[in-house]
């Protein structure tokens, strides 16, 4: 193997390790989610898509507050390292995704129980902006321009949404509060967990938990990768330039 | 020249190009006023549009303000005319607080303009308290989204491909806006049956966000802009 080689994977042995554990861990929810546990009493088997969307969504906000950490220390550093700028990014791409899951599983649930994919219930409107903010976070990212520009640029607008995002909520829950009759639709009504219901979603949580790791790993050294790949092509540019001028 | 006379300069700039090239007049206002018109085809039903008008008046301001955010900044950006301050040692925060000052103007002129179409197109009969309340709203709203306009739109200067970028960043942030500006609205002209006194909660949520994003933007606009 090459050294060029060696360095263009993303995988460590830890990585590798973290990996097969998150494997075990998803195998062991599957089979706990879809047969261990038992129906619930009212919701009969839709319960089960609890198992992913709580714990997605919780992914999704640990996502979210890690990128706004990483913003704040890549703008507060003296150092202004940009790798809190890559640990941002990929980790505000793995939120949007998880948000995305536990849009979709929410919507179904929602449609097995209430009868309906949406109903504009604060938490739900709030976490569609959510979603939308860090979908245009992940496009500022793409302006171009150089590391330190998308560095500087892309921390500015996810500390702004550290700003936007309390606000919306708050104005959207003063909005139903003062514009819904009582709804059917109150997804603070809990149900009462049995042992092993509450173990699947706390395995759920583990699980996902880990996989959020992994995946974070992988993606901060892929957008390394990338970083580099954009550094070299226009090293290798300037390079095969100066050999034509100096073979004129 | 301390941050209030380069913000008052920057401001009079941008208002003295609109009155050179009068884009706002000829090209955006129209634009806002064929909105409303097309609401009306859309929702054809008298009242319907009494009811709903307060949301017509403010989602054809934010649509029109995406229009004059990126007028704002394509005069900018068109000479390289934002860099130049820049390079000068220009405050950021002083070019913030002028051009949103100008935004807030053009956007305050555009809001009249529509709240009288609604009057006369969608048949709105607000009380004197109403139009009190619905001029304390304009002002309200219009102060934030000046200031959030200029901030985004900040961004979305210079580069190509950036202007189709400003209404996903912009129209998530201002959501509270046109939640607190329509329901303030809704009470001031009566809509639905609501009253005057419920449109003053709504329209203190207006405040904070113009507060928290002059404060922001005025921090924030100098490392975004700064390239």
């Amino acid at each position: 193997m090459t050294p060029t080689a060696a360095h263009a994977t993303t995988g460590t042995p830890a990585t590798r390790r973290l990996g097969a554990v998150v494997a075990v861990l998803l195998a062991l929810l599957v089979m706990s989610g879809l047969w261990w546990s038992a129906e619930d009493v009212v919701q009969g088997s839709t319960v089960r898509i609890m198992y992913v969307h709580v714990p997605s969504i919780w992914v999704a906000y640990m996502a979210f507050a890690l990128t706004a950490v990483c913003s704040g220390a890549y703008v507060s550093g003296r150092s202004r390292s940009v790798a809190w700028d890559r640990v941002a990014g990929a980790s505000a791409e793995i939120g949007v995704l998880f948000v995305a899951v536990s849009l979709v599983t929410g919507s179904l649930w929602g449609r097995l129980t209430w009868g309906t994919y949406w109903v504009w219930d604060a938490r739900l409107t709030s976490t569609a902006f959510l979603f939308i903010t860090y979908v245009g976070y992940l496009a500022v990212r793409r302006l171009g321009g150089t590391l330190r520009q998308r560095a500087r640029r892309s921390s500015v607008i996810a500390l702004l949404a550290v700003l936007e995002i309390p606000l919306v909520h708050f104005s959207v829950e003063l909005w139903r509060s003062l514009h819904q009759e009582a709804s059917v639709a109150n997804p603070n009504a809990r149900v009462e967990l049995d042992g092993l219901m509450l173990f699947t979603l706390m395995l759920g949580l583990a699980t996902f938990t880990a996989l959020f790791v992994w995946l974070l790993l992988h993606r901060q050294r892929v957008i390394l990768l990338e970083d580099t790949v954009a550094d070299r092509g226009l090293d290798e540019a300037i390079a095969s330039r100066r050999d034509e001028a100096g073979a004129r | 020249m301390n941050r209030r006379s380069v913000a008052v300069a920057v401001a009079r700039k941008d208002l003295a190009v609109e009155a050179g090239s009068r884009v706002i007049v000829n090209q955006v206002a129209p634009f806002a006023l064929v909105v409303m018109v097309m609401f009306a085809f859309a929702l054809d039903n008298d009242g319907i549009l009494q009811r709903v008008a307060p949301g017509l008046v403010w989602l054809a301001t934010l649509f029109s303000m995406l229009v004059v955010v990126q007028r704002s900044f394509a005069v900018e950006s068109a000479d390289g005319a934002l860099d130049a301050l820049r390079v000068a040692g220009v405050d950021p925060a002083a070019i913030f607080l002028g051009k949103s000052a100008a935004l807030m103007v053009q956007l305050f002129a555009l809001e009249v303009v529509l709240v009288c179409a609604a009057f006369v197109l969608y048949g709105v009969e607000p009380t004197a308290a109403g139009w009190a309340e619905a001029f304390v709203t304009m002002v309200a709203a219009t102060v934030g989204l000046g200031f959030v306009g200029t901030l985004y739109g900040g961004l979305a200067a210079g580069a190509r491909g950036r202007e189709t970028l400003l209404p996903l960043l912009l129209l998530p942030v201002v959501a509270p806006v046109l939640i607190g500006a329509t329901r303030a609205t809704e009470a001031a002209f009566g809509s639905g049956g609501a009253s005057v006194s419920e449109g003053w909660p709504w329209i203190g949520l207006l405040a904070v966000f113009a507060v928290i994003f002059g404060a922001a933007g005025s921090v924030a606009f100098g490392p975004l802009v700064d390239e």
